[in-house]
């Protein structure tokens, strides 16, 4: 038998911190916390502004699930503080794209099912963004490597590769001049379906004999 | 030709993708309902002893902190251990949360402490002091391997493995022989998602709870019988999950402890675990194993024996399938299986992808390898050679097994008939080249499901059912069935999961979701078709006066006589003509006592058969997957996309058990010490290279009316064996025990 | 983690006074790691200090045909600058070869010196470490010491120093700049770091209060003739069990310069200009650097768990001089899994 006590504080704070104002600006739109000195940009984004598309997957810097893009760099939310991040210009997924207009990695990501349980994917996708940003990487080893900070455990990640190589093959394509644009299922013809065929307007099909 | 609402066995892109992509799919950590508090739990640095004290005091008096929650001050809950068995627990005693001093196992939640914030909350928990009495622990496997033993009790529908024949008369009769004992450590699933609770306080013990979990069924009966509350007060919701692979078959403790302290305080209450207490609790097992297998002259097997030894905690026995594949995968007169467990001062071990077979096929999978070599025959032609057309197990024919078409479509995707078979014979500049093979077994199994269908006065057709959608792609296939059976664009079509208030489904898990959930679609959407037809004779509609169900079909949108497709009515004008909002169905596939002791008439299964190549540095020793053919029979596949999905992810799990996964205890401290994703190993994207899935075509009308086998564990069986036997293959190094880090092959 | 109050610095000598004016004080610069250690309580500073906004993030040529890094430019835009990457090819890859993306675009080149170790022990607060907590024994020998050291270890601790760059610094013969209480002065890379000896908890000769402002490399980049190689248990984004930066000046195939370091070996980058003189004079010949890798692993004691990297180091080395070699040849098969995009 021996005894075993947590070990103490070396230096416990005579009293707690004061919460402190932190003004952020995130997707365009400028926010006023009051918040805790130690309260990371993580979780700063997901308690304090419900922008709970940036997930937390290890809060420890070794998944990748919780990056966002600063000032278009891409970066892992839960070790930085949001009071370090002053004047940065943040973009979370939250600001990648809309229902109605998806981001062509967003896009990409649906067409190549790049993802399953779609935990990681929001960090995948904006990492993939800064790697657009970044402009390093063009072949598939590079984009595999760069692609490296961001785990994925349902193991999407040959359907994460394409999806990558298809934005990047587009986004060179579109450099290069050419009138190429991201593919997309036609989302607004499929609606159109759906109510012609509720509201018995389309032509008859031949059923299976 | 295929009708424009043909949904079934197409490609057709995640209906929850735009949530996913976006970020709008919310999962258990972030409902933020409004005055939440947020707790956070301390953990238990000692593997066994007691808690000596707990000074609380510094702590409470920090403003914000609204409650510390130890064994001391949290009430008895339920008296009886059967109040805290959920529907997958093992036989013994379930572990309860905050209940008494004893510590079991390190990283024991000892504490929770609530505070208005969970910057506060996490900071409290830094300065908790708790003192402890350590008590000697056990927790090396290999040491009490004399000491284990035969589990009477496990998991509901647990058998033990079955001998047949004599396998000593079997060993003696072979003339070519193999033996060899494989290990593996303890693996945990580590979700991306980590387990979290959010427990909204609606007044009068009413809450509506948020939990990662992947049965919200299972979570509601335990929260009510822990708690005695009634289902109408415990609402449970899993709209998205994080990743399951079986970390949430059982209620883990943070839902008890969001329960508890929301019923205390009567506020709302958010527990989340910590990455490092994702190694608190289930887990796959260490499991040490022996297989000997013999040979005739010709290569059939004569005998063959499997015993496996697995470690489960002092307090449940966890038991899995380890060994029983065995006397099924192959033919053979003479088989011995034995199974033992190993008290240990762990948590409970938990069903982790493919329980049981993910190990046992490592062990088997490297031995069949083994065999061949000692035999003087490629690896696959050996298995082709002992391949099994009737179950000898069971004593029953397979409903279907196309098996042999995943060995001939896998290995001429792979090009496997230009492999030389010497060790080291095969090179790609300095670097060895290694193709080894494996395949695997799985049960193609179906549970009761309740599922409705609705049909509103727009066209909508709401499909609903209590399942889960842990990434398996459930949403998506319960859309294309339904809206195939109703005719429906799947536009048109909504299915609804995740929630108590839905019909009754079982929890997600066992590879018989798309099986148990989706034949249940169907039959809801026949009684709805029904119902329509019904309504339409109630109309002014001669068309249909005399049809009976048989006469129409439901497509584009509309009823149409079969027997005059031009004839057709549009399923919306008869939900307006029935004057009600909406027309519902519902189906009930929950078995009958009769019906459940009937004894089945088939032996139902998945299969695969995978072909994996290595590179391996000759100097460095460094290993690297480059490409694999991972060729799968599971009946029907409704969807080639998402399940094509769930395959790959196989692949890369078999390839991380295979080079980098382990839970690495420290045994002088009873803890495991890289409880973190930055030693706990698992691939990343530049691990990964190329990958192939094959559907083998496969048609089973036995195993269920849609002929779904599932697919979401087979495709993981015989990859970590496969990656070995490539391994072997390329350097001639024969490693049995994973997973095989470089140090293994220097 | 620990309740702590936070200034975002302006000026250096400001920082400085801030530092000298709160007890357990810490600077933060990108934060990649003191967050972390904050989060497990292994740091608890009570005042942070911001350095972001001191200017300390240029890049630049020096008079002498060198190069200065400000110690807030990130490890990714110290990688990408386009000086380093035709200059010193070697840090660039030893840089890329370390953490992630994104935690290459937030970590700093200062902080990159200040990484503590990852060993499970010591950021375990159940189990007892001599870094953490002086004279409470090491956890570390006698456990799981796949990560720990074989060089230079004490008995008090077996610690590795995580970083890849600080290899390359070391191969390079960088110069730490800081300024503190007393004013600015210099440190030569290989006297930044300490072994652990007797006082395990100290990484580094850094006085207290002291800030690093900038590191400078001198002009020989060796651009010509390197290799950074590094053996992990996964393919990216994992701690090194062995890195070995090698750079080499070739007359002909006669060696007229080596630099030898490595990492993931012991409780600093590890240089040794013993072996770099067995090389110097030699043909570049794998009989070299056998010998060379034989030398540097003279006095390597393995842990246990960790016995396998003294065969390793010695094969990581003779295949980076390998490499260093044949740069301007056509590269063998094996450099698509070895070496690092």
């Amino acid at each position: 038998m021996s005894q075993f006590t947590q070990p103490t504080l070396e230096r416990p704070p005579m009293a707690l911190a004061p919460t402190q104002a932190v003004s952020l600006n995130i997707n365009g739109k400028a926010h006023t916390l009051q918040i805790a000195p130690w309260t990371t940009l993580l979780d700063a984004l997901r308690e304090y502004l419900d922008l709970t598309g940036t997930k937390k997957g290890c809060d420890h810097g070794q998944c990748g699930a919780c990056t966002v893009l600063v000032d278009g760099k891409r970066i892992n939310s839960c070790l930085s503080l949001a009071v370090m991040q002053e004047g940065s210009e943040i973009q979370t997924i939250e600001g990648l794209g809309s229902e109605d207009n998806l981001s062509p990695l967003q896009q990409a990501f649906i067409d190549h099912d790049a993802f399953q349980c779609g935990y990681c994917t929001p960090g995948q996708i904006c990492s993939a963004q800064g790697l657009l940003n970044e402009g390093r990487a063009t072949t598939e080893a590079e984009v595999r490597e760069l692609m490296s900070g961001n785990l994925c455990r349902c193991g999407a990640y040959s359907n994460i590769l394409s999806a990558v190589m298809e934005v990047l093959g587009n986004k060179g394509a579109e450099a290069a001049g050419s009138q190429a644009t991201p593919k997309k299922e036609s989302k607004e013809g499929a609606r159109q379906w759906a109510a012609g065929a509720a509201s018995q307007s389309v032509p008859p099909v031949e059923p299976a004999k | 030709m295929s009708l424009i609402t043909d949904y079934i066995g197409k490609p057709t892109s995640r209906v929850d993708g735009p949530a996913k992509v976006l970020g709008t799919a919310k999962y258990a950590a972030e409902f933020n309902v409004p005055n939440l508090l947020y707790g956070y739990v301390v953990s238990s640095p000692i593997a066994k002893g007691k808690i000596t004290k707990i000074d609380s005091e510094k702590v409470r008096a920090l403003p914000g902190v609204q409650e510390v929650f130890t064994h001391e001050n949290v009430p008895n809950y339920a008296f009886l251990d059967r109040s805290y068995k959920d529907d997958v627990a093992p036989g013994g005693s379930p572990f309860r949360p905050l209940h008494d001093a004893e510590i079991k196992y390190s990283l024991q939640p000892v504490a929770l402490i609530v505070a208005d914030t969970f910057e506060l909350a996490r900071y409290a928990a830094s300065i908790l002091h708790i003192e402890y009495e350590e008590a000697a622990h056990e927790t090396e496997l290999t040491k009490h391997i004399d000491e284990a033993y035969e589990p009477g009790r496990g998991k509901t529908g647990y058998k033990p493995p079955k001998s047949r024949g004599n396998f000593g008369r079997g060993w003696k009769e072979g003339v070519a022989h193999m033996e060899g004992q494989f290990s593996h450590h303890a693996q945990h699933h580590n979700p991306m998602e980590m387990f979290a609770s959010t427990v909204e306080w609606l007044g009068d013990k009413k809450l509506n709870i948020y939990d990662k979990t992947q049965g919200v069924f299972n979570s509601q009966q335990y929260v009510n019988k822990v708690f005695g509350l009634s289902k109408d007060q415990a609402r449970v919701i899993s709209k998205y999950t994080g990743g399951g692979f079986g970390s949430g078959l059982r209620p883990q403790y943070q839902l008890f402890m969001a329960v508890m302290a929301s019923l205390q305080l009567e506020r709302s209450v958010r527990v989340s675990l910590t990455r490092q207490q994702m190694f608190s609790f289930g887990h796959r097992p260490e499991t040490l194993q022996h297989v000997a297998l013999a040979t005739a002259a010709d290569g059939s097997l004569t005998g063959m024996n499997h015993f496996a030894v697995a470690e489960t905690s002092q307090f449940e026995d966890f038991t899995e399938n380890v060994v029983g594949w065995t006397g099924t995968l192959y033919d053979c007169k003479n088989v011995k299986l034995g199974y033992r467990l190993a008290k240990l001062d762990v948590f409970s071990p938990l069903d982790m992808r493919a329980p049981g077979a993910a190990s046992g096929s490592i062990a088997l999978e490297i031995a069949m390898d083994e065999m061949a070599y000692a035999a003087g025959l490629d690896p696959l032609e050996f298995r082709i050679r002992n391949y099994s057309d009737f179950d000898q197990a069971q004593n029953l024919p397979y409903s279907s097994k196309a098996l042999r078409k995943c060995y001939a479509e896998g290995a001429a995707k792979f090009g496997w008939e230009q492999r030389t078979p010497e060790p080291g014979s095969m090179r790609d500049g300095n670097l060895l080249v290694g193709w080894g093979m494996g395949g695997g077994i799985w049960d193609a199994s179906k549970q009761p499901a309740v599922v409705k269908a609705s049909l509103d006065a727009d066209g909508h057709l709401t499909v609903s059912s209590g399942t889960n959608d842990i990434g398996t792609g459930t949403y998506t296939i319960m859309t294309q069935i339904a809206a195939e059976s109703m005719g429906l664009p799947i536009e048109a079509v909504t299915f609804v999961l995740g929630d108590t208030t839905l019909p009754e489904s079982p929890l997600q898990g066992g590879s018989w979701t798309a099986a148990s959930v989706g034949n249940s679609v169907v039959e809801a959407c026949n009684k709805l078709g029904e119902a329509l037809l019904k309504q339409a004779q109630k109309m002014d509609h001669a068309t249909f006066k005399d049809a009976k169900i048989d006469d129409v079909q439901f497509v584009n949108g509309q009823m149409r006589l079969r027997t005059d497709l031009t004839q057709g009515i549009v399923l919306r004008d008869i939900v307006q003509a029935s004057g009600e909002p909406k027309m519902e169905a519902e189906n009930s596939t929950v078995l009958t006592k009769l019906e459940m002791l009937k004894p089945p008439k088939y032996s139902m299964h998945a299969h695969n058969a995978v072909f994996v190549e290595v590179k391996v540095d000759p100097d460095l020793m460094t290993v690297h997957v480059t490409r694999v053919v991972n060729a799968v029979a599971a009946g029907r596949i409704i969807n080639p996309k998402t399940a094509r999905s769930q395959v790959l992810g196989s692949v890369v799990w078999g390839i991380s058990s295979a080079l980098m996964e382990e839970s690495v205890m420290d045994h002088r401290f009873g803890r495991y010490m890289n409880h973190n994703y930055a030693e706990y190993h698992v691939p990343v994207n530049a691990d990964i290279h190329d990958i192939d899935v094959i559907f083998v075509n496969e048609e089973d009308d036995k195993v269920n009316p849609l002929g779904i086998k599932g697919i979401g564990e087979v495709g993981l069986l015989g990859v970590a064996a496969a990656v070995a036997n490539a391994i072997y293959h390329a350097t001639g190094k024969r490693v049995r025990d994973l997973p095989i880090t470089i140090d293994k092959l220097l | 983690m620990n309740s702590f109050t936070f200034t975002q610095a302006t000026a250096v000598e400001a920082a400085v006074q801030d530092k000298a004016a709160h007890e357990g004080a810490a600077y933060i610069g990108g934060g990649t790691n003191l967050i972390d250690l904050m989060k497990e309580n292994v740091a608890r500073p009570t005042h942070l200090i911001g350095l972001k906004n001191l200017g300390l993030d240029n890049i630049e040529n020096t008079p002498d045909g060198g190069l200065r890094l400000g110690a807030l430019a990130t490890n990714a835009d110290t990688a990408y600058h386009p000086e380093v990457e035709k200059r010193y090819p070697l840090l660039n890859q030893a840089i890329l070869a370390g953490a992630s993306p994104q935690l290459r675009n937030m970590a700093t080149d200062g902080g990159n010196l200040m990484q503590r170790t990852r060993c499970y022990y010591f950021y375990d607060l159940a189990t007892p470490c001599n870094k953490r907590e002086p004279g409470s024994g090491c956890s570390a020998i006698g456990g799981y010491t796949r990560v720990h050291a074989i060089l230079g270890t004490s008995e008090q601790c077996i610690a590795t120093h995580p970083s890849d760059m600080c290899v390359a610094l070391a191969a390079l013969d960088a110069t730490v700049r800081v300024s503190g209480p007393n004013g600015e002065r210099t440190i030569a890379f290989e006297d930044f770091h300490r072994l652990p000896g007797n006082t395990p908890e100290r990484d580094n000769n850094l006085e207290p209060g002291e800030l690093i402002t900038g590191l400078d490399l001198p002009a020989k980049g060796f651009e010509k003739n390197f290799s950074y190689l590094k053996l992990r248990d996964r393919t990216s984004y994992a701690f090194a069990l062995v890195s070995v930066a090698a750079t080499l000046e070739l007359d002909g195939t006669t060696i007229k310069d080596a630099r030898l370091a490595l990492g993931g070996v012991a409780h600093k980058p590890w240089r040794d200009k013993a072996a770099e003189a067995l090389l110097i004079g030699q043909p570049a010949t794998a009989d070299t650097f056998r010998r060379a890798a034989a030398k540097v692993l003279e006095g390597a004691k393995g842990q246990g768990t960790n016995n396998f990297k003294i065969e390793l180091a010695k094969r990581a080395i003779v295949r980076a001089l390998k490499q260093a070699t044949e740069m301007n040849q056509a590269l063998d098969a094996t450099a698509f899994q070895n070496s690092n995009p």
